[in-house]
């Protein structure tokens, strides 16, 4: 009996580590879907926990709601994804608009936001913002001490709203005509631009939206997962752990979900196997643990490069910048 | 002719069109690159304004002049060049050739690695002499081999680079933390400046060494890439693999050999930072230069004399920034803000290097009524 509640704790653990992946990985997998590799989603998701934490402090003026709780949640998801969905449109605007390098363009996005994120981050109290924690971790937060829906407690609003994302944007990409189309711009922009798409308007939706999803990545990790005001200095190995997993799903939202998970359980291996009674680890060897994670995306990496199937491969178009006078 | 039809001619022609350019004279595309930064320095300076409410030409004396006022800021200016652009050095070959290994900062931290562990085990038991030579050739073999891993696997199964670097950056990364615990009995994963094993110093300067070596390689680099067999086989490879294939180049040998060439550079400038400066390693010993290495190298076009002016802009903004952040009590994380809100605008210029906006003229929109 003692060995499932353990298995369930980690559980517990695992499962709303792997949403913050979930958030990222759908927001990069949108954008992907419309050919553009975003490498500023690490930097997005900091700005997405910034502008959430900033809005926060301003809802909870000394640490008391000022607005019904409900919507002290809502305005902080708000903010998030139009924070981060703004650094997005600065991202669409420089390589759809002005052609840029994507790969360039998305490392300047990730040095500007992991930064703004960190000078606003100083200037915030973690003990006003962060009383709004209750109340996104709704449901379970209010169990009884030590019960089984207490261990539950990291399950809160944002869990479910990743999931649903998720679940819908595979119903968007895979299942409507907006989706379809979207794919068709990805693929092969000139195509879908002689039959009458306009590529770059689904280019900057795809990307804006795609980063505000991201966003709410960086404010789930700070205010669902974490809870501690030094949270937000660990969002950016998060992020491109999230660009990795598009390709563990296989550029589909709903396999992100399941991906993220495992994602999830690996990272926070690195942290729960030393403390299971009766393993035996040296301190030194916590380190070699925390690689699992990228160690399993690589070994990921090659097995679908090797495999090699057509239904698996990034959208043809990725990575390179639509010009329609060019042949 | 009705109210829609009027409109729809009026539609006919936009505003301006995007059309590409053949070729831009030098002056051209240099002008537009300084009132591009121009423009993002004012922009800067008014941001920084409206934080900090200090007039901004305060600011832009913190930010020019400041960081040139002693010989030591300015010396530690030419040292965070030398070795940033020895990183961007390192980085260039692989990106002619359109590899996009953004993993520079792991195999610099693994050259950094490899170092350390040759000052910590035979520190004192091998004279100086000998140890020196030692601990290049393991930075070397160490920062080849961790490039080497990712170009194998892009070679024969064509593996995303751009994410397998990346990944082996994290795991150098923990690769240090472990070792540094082990190296540390106390647990405090802060290793003491070595003694044994330090670079010489020449003419009474601590940084005059690596220098020396940077402009070396600069120059070795420029001639390898512009003047070499091997440089030309990798410009064919990152314009067209058909081409390469065609003319009898193997791709994949390509790819491998240059890698191997790429991370072999990271290493050394692993061996310059832990042999000549630091003395010691921490997880931090890259500090994010790999990445910034990519600005350099991309914002040079690849072309390693024009990267002395890339690597001396990005250092004096990042230098410039810190002590405007200090000088006016800013948070530190802020010339990280500065610094790219700059490349930025750098990075959209480009936009009008390569195309021009051409707008409507009046006689063009009456050949449009005609028709």
């Amino acid at each position: 009996m003692n060995i499932w509640k353990y298995i369930f704790e980690y559980l517990m653990q695992a499962i709303p580590l792997g949403m913050t992946f979930v958030y990222g990985s759908v927001g990069e997998i949108l954008t992907e879907k419309a050919g553009h590799l975003n490498l500023g989603i690490p930097g997005i998701m900091c700005v997405g926990a910034a502008g959430g934490c900033t809005a926060l402090q301003y809802l909870m003026p000394g640490g008391v709601p000022a607005v019904h709780p409900v919507l002290v949640v809502i305005l902080g998801i708000l903010a998030s994804f139009l924070a981060a969905g703004l650094v997005g449109l600065l991202y669409s605007f420089l390589t759809v608009t002005l052609k840029a390098n994507q790969n360039v363009t998305g490392l300047t996005i990730t040095i500007f936001g992991v930064g703004a994120m960190k000078h606003l981050m100083v200037g915030l109290k973690g003990s006003t913002y962060l009383k709004a924690l209750p109340y996104f971790r709704y449901p379970f937060s209010q169990a009884e001490q030590g019960t089984l829906l207490r261990s539950m407690q990291l399950c809160g609003v944002m869990l479910f709203l990743a999931i649903i994302i998720a679940l819908v944007s595979s119903y968007v990409l895979n299942r409507t005509r907006v989706g379809l189309h979207l794919r068709a711009v990805g693929e092969n922009p000139a195509t879908a631009d002689a039959v009458g798409i306009n590529v770059t308007a689904y280019k900057y939706w795809a990307t804006c939206i795609g980063s505000g999803i991201a966003g709410l990545g960086g404010l789930f990790y700070v205010m669902d997962y974490s809870g501690s005001p030094e949270a937000y200095k660990s969002i950016e190995p998060l992020g491109w752990l999230s660009i990795a997993l598009v390709i563990f799903a296989l550029w589909r939202p709903h396999l992100s979900v399941l991906g993220s998970i495992i994602f999830g359980a690996l990272f926070v291996a690195g942290y729960y196997i030393p403390t299971i009674p009766g393993v035996k680890l040296s301190m030194s060897f916590t380190p070699l643990l925390k690689m699992l994670p990228y160690i399993v995306t690589m070994i990921v990496l090659i097995v679908s490069s090797i495999r090699n199937k057509r239904e698996n491969q990034p959208p043809s178009g990725l990575g390179v910048n639509y010009y329609r006078e060019e042949r | 002719m009705t109210a829609t039809n009027k409109k729809a001619a009026k539609q006919r022609e936009p505003l301006f069109h995007v059309a590409k350019r053949d070729a831009v004279p030098l002056w051209k595309s240099l002008l537009i690159r300084l009132v591009a930064l121009a423009l993002a320095f004012l922009f800067c300076g008014l941001l920084t304004f409206l934080i900090t409410r200090h007039s901004p030409l305060e600011l832009y004396e913190s930010m020019f002049l400041d960081v040139f006022r002693t010989s030591r800021r300015v010396w530690k200016m030419i040292k965070d060049i030398a070795v940033l652009l020895c990183i961007s050095l390192a980085v260039t070959p692989a990106f002619r050739m359109r590899f996009w290994n953004i993993g520079a900062e792991g195999q610099v931290l693994v050259g950094c690695l490899a170092t350390t562990a040759c000052m910590y085990y035979l520190g004192g038991k091998v004279p100086d002499h000998l140890l020196i030579p030692i601990m290049l050739v393991s930075a070397l073999i160490s920062g080849a081999v961790w490039g080497l891993i990712p170009a194998v696997f892009k070679a024969k199964w064509n593996t995303n680079e751009t994410l397998f670097t990346l990944m082996m950056n994290y795991i150098a990364t923990y690769l240090v933390a472990y070792f540094l615990l082990v190296w540390t009995p106390d647990g405090s994963s802060t290793l003491p400046r070595l003694q044994h094993g330090h670079l010489p110093v020449f003419f009474d300067n601590d940084y005059a060494l690596i220098v020396m070596v940077v402009v070396a390689l600069t120059l070795l680099m420029y001639v390898y890439l512009y003047y070499s067999k091997q440089g030309y086989e990798i410009s064919v490879v990152g314009e067209s693999e058909n081409t390469a294939r065609y003319v009898g180049i193997s791709v994949p040998r390509v790819i491998i050999r240059t890698m191997l060439v790429s991370g072999a550079v990271c290493g050394l400038a692993g061996f310059l930072i832990v042999g000549g400066l630091d003395h010691s390693i921490t997880t931090e010993s890259a500090g994010g230069r790999g990445f910034t290495a990519i600005m350099v190298s991309w914002l040079a076009k690849f072309n390693p004399i024009l990267m002395v002016a890339t690597s001396f802009l990005l250092i004096f903004l990042d230098h410039g920034a810190a002590r405007m952040s200090q000088d006016f009590g800013m948070s530190d994380a802020f010339p990280k803000v500065i610094t790219g809100i700059i490349l930025f605008f750098v990075i959209g210029c480009e936009f009008f290097i390569n195309y021009r906006l051409v707008f409507r003229t009046k006689a063009s929109a009456k050949r449009e009524e005609k028709a």
